[in-house]
This record gives C-alpha cells, structure tokens and sequence, in this order.
C-alpha cells in the first residue's frame, strides 16, 4: 500500500484518530472504575451522552456544509420548554406523539429562520446564529418561566432501560439506525451536494449545485436534531428547564472537531462528531474517577482536551512531513 | 429597498452605527422620560467604553482573517482583573508594575493561542475556547474560589471618577486606546501586513510577509488588550468574581460585525468597533429602561442583533 492511498483513507475515514482517542479514553476510565463496561453502568453513561450525541449530528452537517450553528442549545431548551408545557404525568400515547410532533416543527421552523438568514439573505453564519440565539432562549424562557413540567413514568423508564431482553443500551441503537441512515444519505445527490458545497461554494454554485439550499437544509436538519436532542435529554432528565441546553452549544462544536471535521467545511462525517461526544464525556467521568480535586477539575478537563485538539493538529503536521519527504524523492529520482 | 441599499453601500458602515446610536439614545427619550441628559450620555459612553476597550483585540484577530476569532477573552478579562486585584492589594505604588504582569500574562496566553493555531493549525475557534477553558480552570485552581484583594483608591479615581471637564477616566483612556489602534491600523507596517494576510493569505506570503509571525503577533495583542480590558473593568467595579469578563465575550464579537469589520477577515476598522460598542450598550440600557420581562428583552436583542447584522454583514452572492 502507498502513501497516497493511507492519505485517501484517512481522508475519506476522516474519524480513525477519534477512533483511537475513544479507545485511549476507555482504556484508561476502565483501569480506574472496572465495571465501565458492564451493562448497567454502560446503559447509565451511554443514555447520559445520547442527548449531545444526537444535536451534534446536526451542527457537524452545518459544519460539512460550511456554516456553524451557534445557536443549537438555546434550540435544545426551547424544545425542551414546549415539550414540557405540552404534556404532564398522565398524558396517553396520542397527546405526547402530538406534543414530541409539535417540538420537532419548532425546531425544523427555528433551523429554516436560521437557513433562511444565512443562505438567503447571506448573512455571516457565527453572527446570525448568535443573534438567533437569544431569540430561541427567549421565546423558552417565555414559554416555560421556571423549572418544572413532568414526564410520563413508563416514557421515561423505557429510555432508561436497556432494550427488553438484552443488555444493549438503547443509545446504541439509535446511534447505529443514525449512522446507517448518514452512510446512506451520503452516497445520494444530497450527500454529494454538501459537502461540494462546503468545499467551495463558489465552484459549487458554477457547476449548477443549488448552493442556498442546500445550506438552507442544513440548518433546518440541525434544528430537527436538536429537536431530537431535548427530547432525549427531557426523557433522561424528566423534567424541564428554560436554560437546559445553553451549555450544549460549544460542547458540540468541539465534539465535531475532535471528531476529525475541520470548520472550514467540505470535510469529515457524524461517525467521528458522535465518537467526540463519547470522548468527552469519558474525560469527565475519568476526571470524577480518577480523584481529581474539585478545585483541578475544569484546569484538568481543558487541559486533555487542548492536548487532544494539539495531538491531532501534530499528526497533521507529521503526515504533511512525511508526504513532503516522500514528494522531495520522487522529484530528485 | 433599492434606495435603502445604495444608502448603506455609500455611507461607511461606523457612520452608520454612530447615527444609529444618536436615534437610539433620543428614542431612550421616548420610552422613559428623563433619560436624554447628560449624566446619562456619560454614563452610557463609560459603558460602552468597557465594551470597547475588551472589543479591541478582538477587531485585530477578526481583521487577521481565515476564522480568526478569539473566544479567550472573556477569561482573559477575568484573569487580568484577578491578578490586578490580588497582586496590588491596595497599594498604590504597586499599579504600575502588576498592569505589566497582568499584561504580560495575558500577551503570554495570546501566544500560545498563536502558536496553537499556526504551528499546529487547531482552528481558531476551538483553540480560543478550548484556552479559555483552561485560563478559567487554572484561575479556580490557584485561586480555589476565594478572591482577596484590594483595588487602589488611585484606580478608582483615574478610572471611575470625572478626570478632565467631568469625563470620567476610563472615557478619556478609551479615546487614547481609539487613537493607538488607529495609528496601529493605518500607519505601521504591521497595520499594512495584517489587512494583507486578512485578504489573502497565500498572495501576503508571496509578497515575502511573515504570515504566521503576524498572526501570533495578533493574537498576543488580543491577549494584551483583554488583560487590560480586565484591568480597567477593576477600577470600575473594585471587585472581582468568577465571571466578570464572560458576559463581554460574544458582545465583544458583536460589536466589531456592527461595526463594519468582515468576520472574513481584511477588511475593518477600530473606529467601527467603538461606534458598534456604543450601538449595543444604548440597546441594553433602552432594553432595561423599558422594564420589560426578560423573555422579552432577550427576543428584542436578538431580532435587534439580526436587523443591524442584515444591513452591515451580508456577504457577497454567486452572481457576480
């Protein structure tokens, strides 16, 4: 096998060193709480990260389509608000299927203002989606003033155990159909058109690829997840809070870079920005577990994640050397 | 709409925001009585001078170009008031030679940001926010929460308190600041490469400018400024907490795209910036002199923020 086809593996499988980070990462939280891998505990962590799991799959295709979504947790906590207000402890299957139906529309409507402002009217996406952001905070705050609301016993049981029978956590299966459905999608017109896009939206928009929709579907699938999202973490957590998801936003985002996509577009997938949230939050539980004193926990947290974002920037620079290398010999040969 | 458009590409995007800050400060008028006077004007000038002042780095790295951005200077405005407050201790004679640590440090942490991002090419953004994690984590680690101190009297009267004719210090330090950054931005050599690299970067290089030596420079500057920023905001407040610099940061960014600098990069000025800085803190007092709930107030900033980012932030089409 030659250098160049290791690089268009890489390339193409841009999550391998998420990959190994994630095994690291288990490697060293097992050695500290041996039973990381058994079912219960691994039902507990998995059902924990689902929520991020989910809203990150929506900021990385805004990221592959060369935006950014700032505004996705004040999304996750508007859902999360109007879910809550909708339905109470007694609510019958119809009514919640009603009100998880009305959520995913203000999250798909809450995107399309996104998209609409970016591909339409050509606004800077950081920006803009800041300036949403406030508004999508507002309207939960309005929507649900103070902490409160009630979910259904048997809803939120059945996202608390594992699936009937076996010992497999309901996260993995929703993230395998994810990932089935995103390795799908990306062989489709669509999936080609994104990430042309993203790479170069003028080139894009000359060979005839409609450039402004396909940004302006990006955000409105981001707010469809970020739907999903609240309505994970409404299940896990069991009630609701006007500033829930506000601390998703940048969690999110450094998900998806750890996972291997680069911000500037064109590049990377959701297998690796999921992998990222996984990272993220074994670092905290190593953190918790390995006695870390409350006062280093932040220092300590920051630290391995800059030296995580440092170590993928070095082996860039290694790769980019060795291929340089490998250029100089065929050039003097 | 068409007129409206030709207005906006012929008059230069700060005069802009300066004749909008005037029409916000007499609406003021309109929603509460007793809110054009002078002693209001000052103290909505003083305001936006914070702003402002912490918006400076800012504008440097926006103008730099390719996703620059700092999302460390919020914690880097924490840090500096935090050094400042404990390190002078109330001792006067002590000012001068803990602003230098304070913007040592703060220089200190922009370097590592530049080097982060030329050397091991971590984008901007991850590699600011992923720092600002770690300058607050460090700040709660030395610190363990407990923050002793003493703010000097000197600080308080060169900052706070009326200076020259009744303006208070920190206006005066911020015209100074807008005087710096203007002969930093139109008359160096270091002006000159920055707008270059913010452009294009493979044409600056070509055309034998040190980009990556630019870009740190930039982002130490940052640092620097936002250390001061922290170290001003102390005079004012003569107390520190946790989270004093946080709610500046993304107002900061806010205020440069009003202002009229490109998030693109290589295009912008500082004056821009002020006139943004002033635009946001009149929108805040207007917002809290309207006593409205806060589900409202932040809806109205938002919806507020958008319509100044559709007439100052829209980027070019495809049709060219």
């Amino acid at each position: 096998m030659d250098f160049a086809q290791i690089r268009r593996i890489l390339a193409k499988n841009s999550f391998l060193f998420a990959l190994i980070l994630l095994i690291v990462a288990v490697f060293i939280n097992h050695s500290l709480q041996d039973n990381l891998l058994e079912p219960r505990v691994l039902n507990r962590n998995m059902r924990n990260f689902l929520p991020l799991i989910v809203l990150v799959i929506g900021q990385a295709i805004v990221i592959i389509g060369g935006g950014i979504d700032l505004s996705v947790g004040a999304m996750v906590s508007m859902c999360n608000a109007i879910l809550v207000t909708q339905i109470t402890s007694e609510s019958t299957g119809a009514e919640i299927a009603m009100a998880v139906g009305l959520m995913c529309l203000a999250g798909c409507v809450a995107g399309a203002f996104n998209g609409l402002a970016v591909a339409y009217l050509r606004l800077q996406p950081i920006v803009t989606t800041y300036a949403t952001s406030f508004i999508y905070a507002g309207l939960a705050l309005y929507i649900l003033p103070r902490p409160g609301g009630d979910v259904p016993r048997d809803l939120s049981n059945a996202y608390r155990q594992p699936i009937a029978g076996g010992d497999i956590p309901v996260a993995f299966l929703v993230i395998t159909i994810l990932v089935v459905i995103w390795w799908l999608a990306r062989e489709t017109r669509f999936g080609q058109y994104l990430y042309a896009t993203g790479d170069n939206a003028n080139s894009a928009y000359t060979t005839g690829i409609p450039v402004n929709l396909v940004k302006f579907s990006t955000y409105v699938i981001s707010g469809l997840f970020a739907a999903l999202a609240a309505f994970a973490l409404t299940l896990s957590i069991g009630s609701g809070s006007p500033r829930i998801g506000d601390a998703m936003t940048l969690d999110s985002i450094v998900a998806v870079v750890l996972g291997g996509t680069r911000l500037r577009g064109g590049q990377g997938g959701i297998f690796g920005a999921m992998l990222g949230v996984i990272i993220l939050g074994l670092v905290r539980n190593i953190i918790s577990f390995a006695n870390v004193p409350t006062w280093s926990q932040t220092l300590v947290d920051a630290l391995i994640i800059l030296g995580a974002l440092a170590t993928s920037g070095g082996i860039q620079l290694i790769t980019d050397y060795i291929r340089n290398l490998y250029r100089n010999r065929g050039l003097s040969r | 709409m068409k007129a409206f458009q030709e207005l906006t590409e012929r008059v230069s995007p700060p005069v802009l925001a300066l004749i909008l800050a005037i029409i916000l400060f007499f609406l003021g008028g309109l929603i509460s009585p007793g809110f054009v006077n002078p002693t209001q004007a000052t103290n909505i000038v003083r305001l936006a001078a914070f702003l402002g002042i912490i918006g400076a780095g800012q504008t440097l790295v926006i103008i730099s170009g390719n996703e620059g951005i700092d999302l460390s200077v919020g914690a880097v405005v924490t840090l500096g008031a935090i050094i400042t407050f404990r390190f002078v201790n109330g001792d006067n004679a002590l000012i001068l030679p803990v602003l230098g640590l304070a913007l040592a440090v703060g220089a200190g942490i922009g370097l590592i940001n530049g080097l982060g991002i030329v050397i091991l090419r971590i984008p901007p953004l991850v590699m600011t926010l992923a720092m600002s994690g770690v300058v607050g984590g460090l700040v709660l680690q030395v610190t363990r929460g407990e923050l002793i101190g003493e703010t000097p009297d000197l600080m308080k009267t060169l900052i706070a308190e009326p200076l020259l004719f009744g303006i208070p210090g920190v206006i005066v330090i911020w015209i100074l600041l807008g005087i710096g950054m203007w002969l930093l931005l139109e008359r160096t050599e270091f002006g000159k490469q920055l707008f270059a690299i913010g452009s294009n970067r493979t044409t600056s290089k070509l055309s034998g400018i040190r980009v990556n030596l630019v870009v740190v420079i930039t982002y130490m500057l940052s640092g620097l400024l936002a250390a001061f920023g922290g170290f001003i905001l102390l005079g004012f407040t003569q107390t520190v907490f946790l989270n004093l610099g946080n709610p500046y940061l993304f107002p900061s960014i806010a205020a440069v795209v009003v202002g009229g600098t490109l998030l693109s990069g290589g295009q912008g000025s500082y004056w821009g910036t002020m006139s943004g800085a002033l635009v946001l803190t009149l929108i805040d007092s207007l917002l809290r002199a309207a006593q409205l709930p806060e589900a409202y107030q932040l809806i109205v900033l938002g919806v507020i923020l958008l319509a100044l980012i559709t007439v100052y932030g829209r980027q070019r089409g495809f049709r060219q």
